[in-house]
C-alpha cells in the first residue's frame, strides 16, 4: 500500500444515500479541517464508507479501534468528538446510541439493532472505504476470485454454489448453482453474466446498499460466476436513480482493471473477463429479466416468453446468466469459506442469510442481515426495535409489489423462501414494510395495483386491463361506492391476472390484493356495506374525528390547529369537534401531543 | 426571413453539442439508450431535431426510437424545469405521509403532477421509490435528498429552491 502513515485511530463516516441526505458530507469535512487544527491529521484518519444499516440514527461515524458508535450528529458535536475522544481518550457520552432501556451503549456491536444480524453480503459496508481497491484486498477482498481462476475448474466452481444452496435473493428464489449449470451447458463461442441491480420495487434498497458500500464484492461475484459459465463478458443492470452507485461501481471497474483483477488473462488463468455498465432508464418491468435483456439491447424493455430461457438464448440470442446483486454478494464467500461454512447458517431449504430494508412505522428503518429462518418477531421488535410511538403492530408487507401483507398471527414465522410463500407473500428482494392500526389495508392493495398497473408494460392483455379494472374496483370501494360483489369479482379478476399474465409483473401483479383479502377482508367489508374506513385512512369514509374525554389534557393545540373552526372548548376543560363542521382533515389528530383525537 | 441555409447553419448549430456526443458511440443498436440520456443532458428534453438526428446516426427509424424514448419514464419529449423536484409515493412514504407532502407542492406551484410551471422554474414528478426508505416521506429536488418532511418543512426547502 502506498499510504506511508501508520494512524492510532480512523473515523468511518457512513456516505450511504440515506446519510448524505441527512448531512454526512459536512460532517466529514468538519472532522477533517477539525484533526487540521489539532494537528492530528497524521494520526486520525477519517475514511467515507459505505451503509451501515441503521439509517435511522444518520449522520453516523463510529470510531477505531475502539469500535464506538456516534449517531445522529451535527456539525458542531464534531469538534467535541476530536477534542475529548480522539485526543483526551474519553468517549462522548451524550452522543452515543440510547437503547430501549435506556442505556447509552457505546459498542458498535453491542447496540442491538446490530447483535442479532449475521453479515455476509453486506460484510464489508460500512467498514471499508468503497472507492478504494487496496481496502477490499486487505480485507481478503479478490481471495476468492484467486483460488477459483487458479485451484478450482469450472465444475468445481458450480458444484460448490450447488453445495452451499445459495437460492436466486433476487425474489424468486430459484437455486443459484442449478441456474449456472445451465448457462454452462449451452454450448456458445459467446456467453455473458448480468448482475441484475433494477431495484424497483418501493420499500427496498439492499442492492443499493451493497453497491455503495462494497462494490468489489460484486465485481468478483460476477467475474467468478463468468469462469464457471463460461462467459468472458458481464453486464451490470443498475438504475439511474442511483447515482452515487453508479459512481462507485464504476471506479471499482476501474480499478480492478489496473490492478489486473478484470481484463485478460486473469491471474494467469488465461481466463478473460470484462465488465460493463448499463444505466436502466426508469422501467420497473426491466427487474423482469427477459425486459432487462432487451433494454440492454436498446429496445424497449418489454418481457418475451420464456422458454427459450436466458441460460439457452439470452442476451443478443447468446447463453446468458442473469443474478440479482446480493446473490453476486454471497458467493466470494461460499468459495472463500466453503459450502459448508455458508449452509451452518440459515434454514434446510434456504441457506444463509438475507438482507432486508426494514421501512415503514418501525423505530429502527435501515438495512438489516440476517441468517434464513429468523423469525418476523425478532426482525420487527429486537432489531428494528418494534413501532413508532408504541402503536399496535397491524401487518408487515413483504415482497414488494409482489408480494403479500402478513399479519400478526403469524409474527413467530420463521423467515425463508417456502415460509413466507405458505403464508401468501414471498420474500420478493428483500422490501419489509412495516404498518400499524393507522393504516388501511384496502388503501395498501389499492397504492400497490396502482404502482403494478402503471408500471405494465402493455404487452399482454391479462396484465395491462386485468390490473386497470382491479384498480377501477379498489379506488371505488376506497372512496365509498363498493358494491357487494366486488370482493368476488376481485378474487376472480385476480386468479385470471395471475394464471394468464406473460411475465412475473403480471402473474404477482394480484398478491397484495388476495393476501389482503386473505386476511383482513373485513376491512374491505367496512368500506363497502357500512361505508367507513376503520383506519381512517380513506378520505371519503373516513367520518368526523372526535376527541377522547379520558385523555384530553385541555391543552387547545387542535382547536388553534383546526383550519375550519370546528373544535371549542376552554383551556384546561376537554375540547369538542363539532361533527357536521368537521372536514376530516386529521390536522388536529396530527397536532395532539396525547394522541387523544380519534376518527370514525 | 431565413434562407434554407441560414436555417441549415441555425439547426447544424443547435445540434453541435448532439455530435459531439455521437463521436462517442460506434453506430449500433444497443448504444440508443446511453445516447438518449447523454443528449437529454445536454439538451433538459429531447427535442424531434435531436431525436431525428440520433434515428439517422444510428441507422435506426425515428419510430424505434420514438418506440424507446416513449417507454422509458426517464425520457420526456417537453421542456422541463430548471428544478426536478421528484416527490417519492413508494410504500414506505406512502405510509409516512407522501401524499401530504406532493399536496403542499400541487398547491404552492399550481401544476400538478407532470407539470411544469409557466416560468420553466420547477417540475413536479412522482416516483416510486428513491430508495431511502429511512428518511421517508422523502423527495428529491435535482440531485438533493431531503427526508422526513412534513407540510411545514417542505415549504422550507422549496423555499431554498426559489
Amino acid at each position: 500500500m502506498s499510504k506511508e502513515n501508520i494512524y492510532r485511530s480512523h473515523v468511518l463516516v457512513c456516505t450511504g444515500t440515506g446519510c448524505v441526505s441527512s448531512g454526512a458530507r459536512e460532517i466529514k469535512d468538519v472532522f477533517i479541517d477539525e484533526l487540521h487544527e489539532n494537528e492530528i491529521e497524521n494520526e486520525v484518519r477519517v475514511v467515507e464508507t459505505g451503509c451501515h444499516g441503521f439509517c435511522e440514527r444518520g449522520p453516523i461515524a463510529i470510531v477505531y479501534p475502539e469500535g464506538v458508535f456516534y449517531s445522529e450528529l451535527k456539525e458542531n458535536d464534531v469538534a467535541e468528538i476530536v477534542e475529548e475522544h480522539l485526543l483526551k481518550g474519553r468517549i462522548v457520552d451524550r452522543l452515543l446510541y440510547v437503547d430501549d432501556d435506556k442505556e447509552k451503549v457505546p459498542g458498535y456491536s453491542d447496540i442491538a439493532f446490530y447483535k442479532k444480524q449475521k453479515r455476509i453480503a453486506l460484510k464489508n459496508c460500512g467498514r471499508i472505504d468503497p472507492e478504494n481497491i487496496d481496502e477490499y484486498i486487505a480485507n481478503g477482498g479478490y481471495e476468492a476470485m484467486g483460488i477459483a481462476f487458479t485451484e478450482l475448474d469450472q465444475d468445481k466452481v458450480i458444484e460448490m454454489v450447488k453445495d452451499s444452496g445459495l437460492r436466486g435473493r433476487g425474489g424468486g428464489g430459484f437455486p443459484t448453482g442449478l441456474k449456472w449449470s445451465f448457462a454452462a451447458k449451452s454450448v456458445s463461442n459467446k456467453k455473458y453474466v448480468i448482475c441484475n441491480a433494477d431495484e424497483g420495487d418501493p420499500g427496498a434498497f439492499m442492492d443499493r446498499s451493497i453497491l455503495e458500500g462494497d462494490p468489489h464484492k460484486i465485481i468478483e461475484g460476477m467475474a467468478i460466476a463468468g469462469y464457471a459459465i463460461g462467459a468472458d463478458e458481464g453486464y451490470v443492470y443498475v438504475r439511474a436513480e442511483y447515482p452515487l452507485a453508479i459512481k462507485r461501481l464504476r471506479k471499482a471497474i476501474k480499478d480492478a482493471e489496473e490492478y489486473g483483477l478484470l481484463g485478460d488473462d486473469i491471474f494467469g488463468s488465461g481466463f478473460n473477463f470484462k465488465l460493463n455498465i448499463k444505466e436502466g432508464a426508469g422501467a420497473f418491468v426491466c427487474g423482469e429479466e427477459t425486459a432487462l435483456m432487451a433494454s440492454i439491447e436498446g429496445k424497449r424493455g418489454m418481457p418475451t416468453p420464456r422458454p427459450p430461457y436466458p441460460a439457452v438464448k439470452g442476451l443478443w440470442g447468446k447463453p446468458t446468466n442473469i443474478n440479482n446483486v446480493e446473490t453476486f454478494a454471497n458467493i466470494p464467500f461460499i468459495v472463500q469459506e466453503g459450502p459448508e461454512a455458508f449452509s451452518s447458517y440459515g434454514t434446510e431449504g434456504s441457506p444463509g442469510t438475507k438482507v432486508f430494508a426494514l421501512t415503514g412505522k418501525i423505530n429502527n428503518t435501515g438495512l438489516v442481515e440476517v441468517p434464513m429462518g429468523t423469525t418476523l418477531r425478532e426482525v420487527i421488535f429486537d432489531i428494528g426495535g418494534g413501532l413508532q410511538e408504541n402503536r399496535k403492530f397491524k401487518a408487515v408487507q413483504t415482497g414488494g409489489p409482489s408480494g403479500g401483507c402478513i399479519p400478526e398471527e403469524y409474527l413467530d414465522l420463521p423467515i425463508d423462501y417456502d415460509s413466507l410463500l405458505e403464508v401468501g407473500a414471498m420474500m420478493g428482494s428483500g422490501g419489509m414494510v412495516v404498518m400499524d392500526d393507522n393504516t388501511c389495508m384496502v388503501d395498501v392493495s389499492r397504492f400497490f395495483l396502482n404502482f403494478t398497473q402503471s408500471e405494465s408494460c402493455g404487452k399482454c392483455t391479462p396484465c395491462r386491463e386485468g390490473t386497470k379494472r382491479m384498480l377501477e374496483i379498489l379506488n371505488r370501494i376506497t372512496e365509498g361506492e363498493g358494491k357487494s360483489g366486488d370482493i368476488k369479482l376481485l378474487r376472480e379478476l385476480a386468479e385470471h391476472i395471475r394464471d394468464t399474465s406473460l411475465c412475473g409483473l403480471g402473474q404477482s401483479a394480484p398478491n397484495p390484493v388476495l393476501s389482503t383479502l386473505q386476511y383482513f377482508e373485513n376491512e374491505y367489508i367496512a368500506h363497502i356495506e357500512d361505508e367507513k374506513c376503520p383506519a381512517g385512512v380513506c378520505p371519503d369514509l373516513k367520518g368526523a374525528y372526535y376527541v377522547l374525554e379520558d385523555d384530553c389534557i385541555g391543552c387547545g393545540i387542535c382547536m388553534k390547529a383546526c383550519p375550519v373552526d370546528a373544535i371549542s372548548g376552554k383551556p384546561k376543560e376537554v375540547y369538542t369537534i363539532d361533527s357536521e363542521a368537521c372536514i376530516s382533515c386529521g390536522v388536529c389528530a396530527d397536532k395532539c401531543p396525547k394522541d387523544a383525537i380519534a376518527v370514525g | 426571413m431565413t434562407c434554407a441555409c441560414q436555417q441549415a447553419e441555425k439547426v447544424n448549430k443547435y445540434l453541435e453539442p448532439l455530435y459531439r456526443i455521437m463521436k462517442n458511440y460506434e453506430v449500433d443498436e444497443k448504444n440508443l439508450i446511453p445516447v438518449l440520456q447523454q443528449a437529454q443532458e445536454e439538451y433538459g428534453y429531447l427535442p424531434e431535431e435531436v431525436l431525428k438526428e440520433i434515428a439517422v446516426s444510428l441507422d435506426l427509424s425515428l419510430s424505434q426510437v420514438y418506440g424507446v424514448v416513449t417507454f422509458y419514464t426517464q425520457f420526456h419529449l417537453e421542456p422541463r424545469g430548471e428544478n426536478i423536484i421528484r416527490v417519492c409515493t413508494g410504500t414506505a412514504c406512502h405510509v409516512r405521509g407522501a401524499g401530504e407532502v406532493l399536496d403542499v407542492f400541487r398547491e404552492e406551484l399550481g401544476i400538478d403532477n407532470g407539470g411544469t410551471t409557466e416560468d420553466l422554474k420547477f417540475t413536479l414528478e412522482t416516483v416510486a421509490c428513491i430508495g431511502a426508505c429511512g428518511l421517508a416521506p422523502v423527495i428529491m429536488v435535482n440531485d438533493n435528498t431531503h427526508g422526513r418532511l412534513n407540510a411545514e418543512s417542505t415549504r422550507e426547502v422549496l423555499n431554498k429552491y426559489r
